[in-house]
Parts: C-alpha cells; structure tokens; sequence
C-alpha cells in the first residue's frame, strides 16, 4: 500500500467519524413529535446513493454492469423520490395553532 | 479535469445541504424547508453526476449515448413510479412504504458494489473489503426492508419461527461474511463469480431469515435499523467510489438512524438485541397478572356530556384511532369542547401509531395544531389535576401494570399516567388484549369506564350528544 493510498484511508475515516458526530447531533436535538418525518427525510437522504449508481451505468463497459447500473440507477432513484414525496407530505400537515385559530 | 472539479464540488454543495436540511427538519417551524433544502441538494448531485460523460476513458466513450439512455431511463421509471405512489399512499401506510423506498436504497448499494466488484481495473484490498461490506449490508437491509414491507402491509401475517432458528441463522450470517472474505482474497481468479453469486444470494437469504422471525410491533424499530444499514452501506459504497458526498450523506443517515433506533427501543422499554432474538409478541407465551374488579362500561353520550362541563380533558389517542378513520371526527369534537371553554390536550405515548412520531403525523393530517400534542414526559404530571383522560384505540401503553407488575412482560415500559386522571373513557372495539397481549389493569379501575364500540361510531355520538347540549 502506498503512501498516497494510506492518506486516503486515513481522511476516509475523518470523513465518517465528523459525520457520525454531524448525524448524531443534529437527531438528538429533534422533538420526538418529528421522528417520523425525520426517519422519512434520512431515508430520502441516503437516496444520493443514485449518484454512485449513475456513475457506475454511466461508466459501464459491459452488458452486465449496464444491467446491474440501470437496476441501480431504478432502485436509487425511487428510493430519493418517494422519500421525498413521502417526507414532504407528512411535513406539509405541521401547522401551529397560531394561524388556525378562528 | 475541469469537470472533474464541478462534480466534485457539486457533492460538496450537496452535502452541506443534506446537513443543513436535515437542521432545519429538527424543527416542526422550518421542517417543511428542510426537507426542500435537502431535495435542492439531489437535484444538484444527480445533474452533476451527468457531466462526466464528457470525460469519459476511451474504453467507456462508444457506450456513451447507450448508457445516458439508460440512465434518463432509469431514473424516471425508479423516480416517476415512487413519486405517484408516494402522493397515493395514506397516511397510515405511511411506515411501510417509508421500509419499501429503504430497501430499494439499500438494492441501489449493492448494485453499485457489484457493478465495482466486476469491473474493478486494479483493485485493492483495502477498496475490495469496503465494498464487499456495503454489498452485505446493502441487501440485508434490501431484502430485510421488503419483509418489513409485507409484514406491516399484511402481506405476511404471522412471524415464522422454528427450533434452532438463531443457530441457522448464525450459520447463514457467518457463511455470509466467509464467502466475502473469500471474495476479497480471490479477486481475479476463475472462481470470482461464483463466490460473487454465493456471497451476494447469502447476503439477500440472510434479510430475509433476520427479519421473518420478528413480530409485527417490532416493525418500527426494524425499519429504523434498516434505515441506519442502508445509510451505512451507501456510505462504504461512497468510500469505494472516493465520493464524499455519498460518505458523508450515507455516514450522516448511518448514526442519526442508530440513534433513532436505540431512541425507538428504549422507548419500549426493551434492548435493540431483545427486539431482534427473543421472539416477543407471540401472544401465548405469555402470564399477565390477574386483573381484579371489574370493568364498567358507559354510554357514549354521557362520557361526551362529562367531558363537556370538564374543565381539562387529555386525549391519548393510539393505533385504533388511525385504523378506525376517526381522527377527523376525534377533531371535530375536540373543537367543540374547546368552544365550550373545555382545555383539551393530546398526550402522545413514544411508541403510540407504527412509528415515533406516527401519531403526530396522523393527527396532523386531521388539521390538530401540534402545539396541544405533548409528549409523554411533558404531560404524566398533568394528569392528577386532569378531570377526564379519554383513551382512543390505545392499550398496552396506559397499562398500570407496566409499573407495578414485575411479572408482566411490559413491565418497565414508560407509560402514559392516564389513570391517575379523575375519570377515565376508553374507547374500545371489544374486551380484547393489546398488541402485547397483556390484561390491562386500568380497565378493571374504579375510576375507568369503558366505551364499546368503533372509534368513528362512538366519535359520531359523542359530537351529537354535545351539539344537543347546545341545542
């Protein structure tokens, strides 16, 4: 393993452990009246899988990682669009009374 | 080069605004933009991801037109499907379609990780293992979502257990990460696709198996660890790829979602490993205590009449209500009750609906501000100054015995103080047990009546009899 390959694990790791932490902080601070919506709205987030599928089919040289990238790129796709219909949706009920009272 | 830099930059921005969205969901005041934040930050990533088309390698560039072909195909047929679906579902399926749409993410992961397994130029030990490990959690969380699915949406009724299951489903687990340990050792020889094959089909057997065994209460939490698995699988996949956004989106889902599952268990009372091996909910296993006294029903109309010239009323509303339909009609009375100077509160238990939260979204559709929704430990003392606590479709968590009986299977779970209300109503379909099976205690108390009959039927008489009041 060279040298360049050790950094790039190294920053690898960095880059999960802040984002635990990012992930962790921003959960723990939500009223539990929101946990459905949020549990929705992490699942549209990790819809960017698409971005990796898109990048495998787009650099697809054979029959089978065109085949496998478009289920890929399918899967993903419903995965961030339903996600966020479905959030958006739970998320739009939210009103306060303040502005329905009478 | 240069495109090299925008695509790179683009999952940037798309990460900021995943985080900065998933911020502004952690209020009910900014949710809605944060959800619209974090969806700016897709569209972003994904037209970006377009770009490398023209920068392709030689041996990639003839397939050019095909797979952006493919690609525009995919996404709207993958997109398009969801988004109609999506706008139908109710809001009551709302927890099985939420396992559906994560179990696809988690199939996008390990197409991705197979797509890189087969066409890895030079591969590293290192890169192998990542991927493999996402491939595994990616179709555990695929598979495992898909039975979470049927499971809540009553395709599967019954959870499917034999002698010896958790050693089975050891084995399978263990033979799982053997063949892609093995995967990783052999890359490049004959045998390749073959271990690929295996690895790939035990991963998909093994969601499968894991999740059979679990009851249907337990859904929530599993969808929950599905959820954290596939951010986690999508985050590995991110790493193979050297994609940051993908490693700091995934990874950022991967432990809020680990959180919100430990959040969910404790919320129940019960370890993580207890929801996941110990077969709870099979109902027959069960003692319970022996209930003393005896129950005392009431008319709808005079629980209405009661609750009318109250002067605080707590409502704690749970899953009847929703399958009943009634959180309109339980809308319409509480706004009557509250034009006749009644203080009406809803008391939300953390497990109340199929999911943390559930509730809150089920009365929100039926136009309830959420600013008279309280959460459990913000109400329980409130109860002893209350007049009348109303419960709707809601059972094991009121149960007294969850503080008193050490015995019942429920005991230790938080639970709602609905009987230290003055006088309680429980609507209720019939005299059966709840989702745990265990006797409810507080029906039995001298303070207790209960209402037989539909919440929507019940809900019905209850409005008319105070509309007649006021006539």
């Amino acid at each position: 393993m060279t040298m360049d390959t050790t950094m790039t694990w190294l920053i690898a790791l960095y880059i999960f452990m802040l984002a635990a932490f990012t992930g962790y902080e921003v959960i723990s601070r939500v009223p539990s009246i929101l946990h459905t919506p949020l549990m929705s709205g992490s699942n549209f987030i990790h819809g960017i899988v698409v971005v990796g599928a898109l990048h495998a089919l787009l650099n697809a040289t054979t029959p089978f990682a065109q085949t496998v990238g478009f289920i890929g790129v399918a899967l993903g796709a419903a995965n961030a669009g339903g996600g966020y219909v479905v959030t958006d949706r739970m998320l739009a009920m939210f009103k306060s009374s303040g502005k329905g009272k009478n | 080069m240069l495109i090299q830099h925008i695509v790179g930059l683009s999952g940037l921005v798309a990460a900021c605004l995943f985080i900065f969205g998933l911020k502004r969901m952690s209020s009910p005041v900014t949710a809605l933009s944060g959800i619209v934040v974090a969806g700016i930050g897709m569209v972003v990533a994904v037209a970006a991801s377009f770009l490398v088309v023209f920068d392709l390698p030689a041996d990639v560039a003839p397939n050019r037109v095909v797979n952006v072909m493919l690609a525009v195909v995919a996404l709207c047929v993958g997109g398009g499907w969801a988004f109609l679906r999506g706008r139908k579902v109710g809001m009551t399926a709302m927890p099985q379609m939420v396992a559906l749409y994560n179990g696809m993410g988690g199939g996008a992961a390990a197409a991705v990780a197979a797509v890189e397994l087969s066409a890895r130029a030079e591969p590293t030990a290192l890169g192998m293992a990542t991927t493999a490990a996402g491939a595994l959690i990616g179709a555990i969380s695929l598979t495992g979502s898909v039975i979470a699915w049927a499971k809540l949406d009553g395709k599967i009724q019954n959870p499917w257990r034999f002698a010896g299951q958790r050693i089975v489903n050891g084995t399978l687990f263990l033979a799982t990460v053997l063949l892609g340990i093995a995967l990783v050792v052999s890359s490049g020889s004959p045998h390749f696709a073959l271990l690929a094959i295996l690895f790939f089909a035990g991963a998909l057997a093994f969601g499968v198996m894991m999740t059979l065994p679990i009851g249907g209460a337990d859904m929530p939490v599993v969808i929950s660890l599905y959820n954290a698995f596939t951010g986690l699988a999508v985050g590995l996949e991110g790493f193979a790829l050297q994609n940051p956004a993908l490693m700091i989106a995934g990874m950022v889902v991967g432990s809020a979602g680990t959180l919100l599952t430990l959040l969910m268990a404790k919320a129940m009372n019960r370890s993580l490993a207890n929801v996941l091996f110990s077969n709870f909910g099979d109902g027959a296993a069960h003692g319970g205590s022996e209930a003393h006294g005896e129950m005392k029903s009431a008319d709808a109309s005079d629980a209405a009449v009661a609750m009318r010239y109250a002067s605080s009323v707590i409502i704690i509303p749970g899953y009847g209500l929703a399958v009943a339909q009634a959180q309109q009609k339980l809308y319409e009375f509480v706004k009557l009750l509250q034009a006749a100077g009644v203080t009406v509160k809803f008391a939300i238990h953390p497990v109340a609906g199929r999911m943390p939260g559930h509730m809150n979204v089920l009365l929100a559709e039926a136009g309830v501000p959420y600013d008279i929704i309280f959460d459990m430990e913000d109400i329980n003392a409130e109860f002893p100054a209350t007049d009348v606590a109303l419960v709707i479709g809601a059972n094991d968590v009121v149960n007294p015995a969850a503080r008193t009986d050490t015995s019942s299977p429920i005991y230790g779970m938080p639970i709602l103080d609905a009987d230290k209300a003055h006088q309680v109503y429980v609507v209720k379909r019939g005299q059966g047990k709840g989702y745990s099976g265990v006797e409810n205690l507080l029906f039995f108390e001298d303070n207790c009546s209960m209402v037989y009959g539909d919440a929507q039927a019940v809900l019905t008489q209850m409005v008319q009899a105070v509309k007649d009041l006021a006539a």
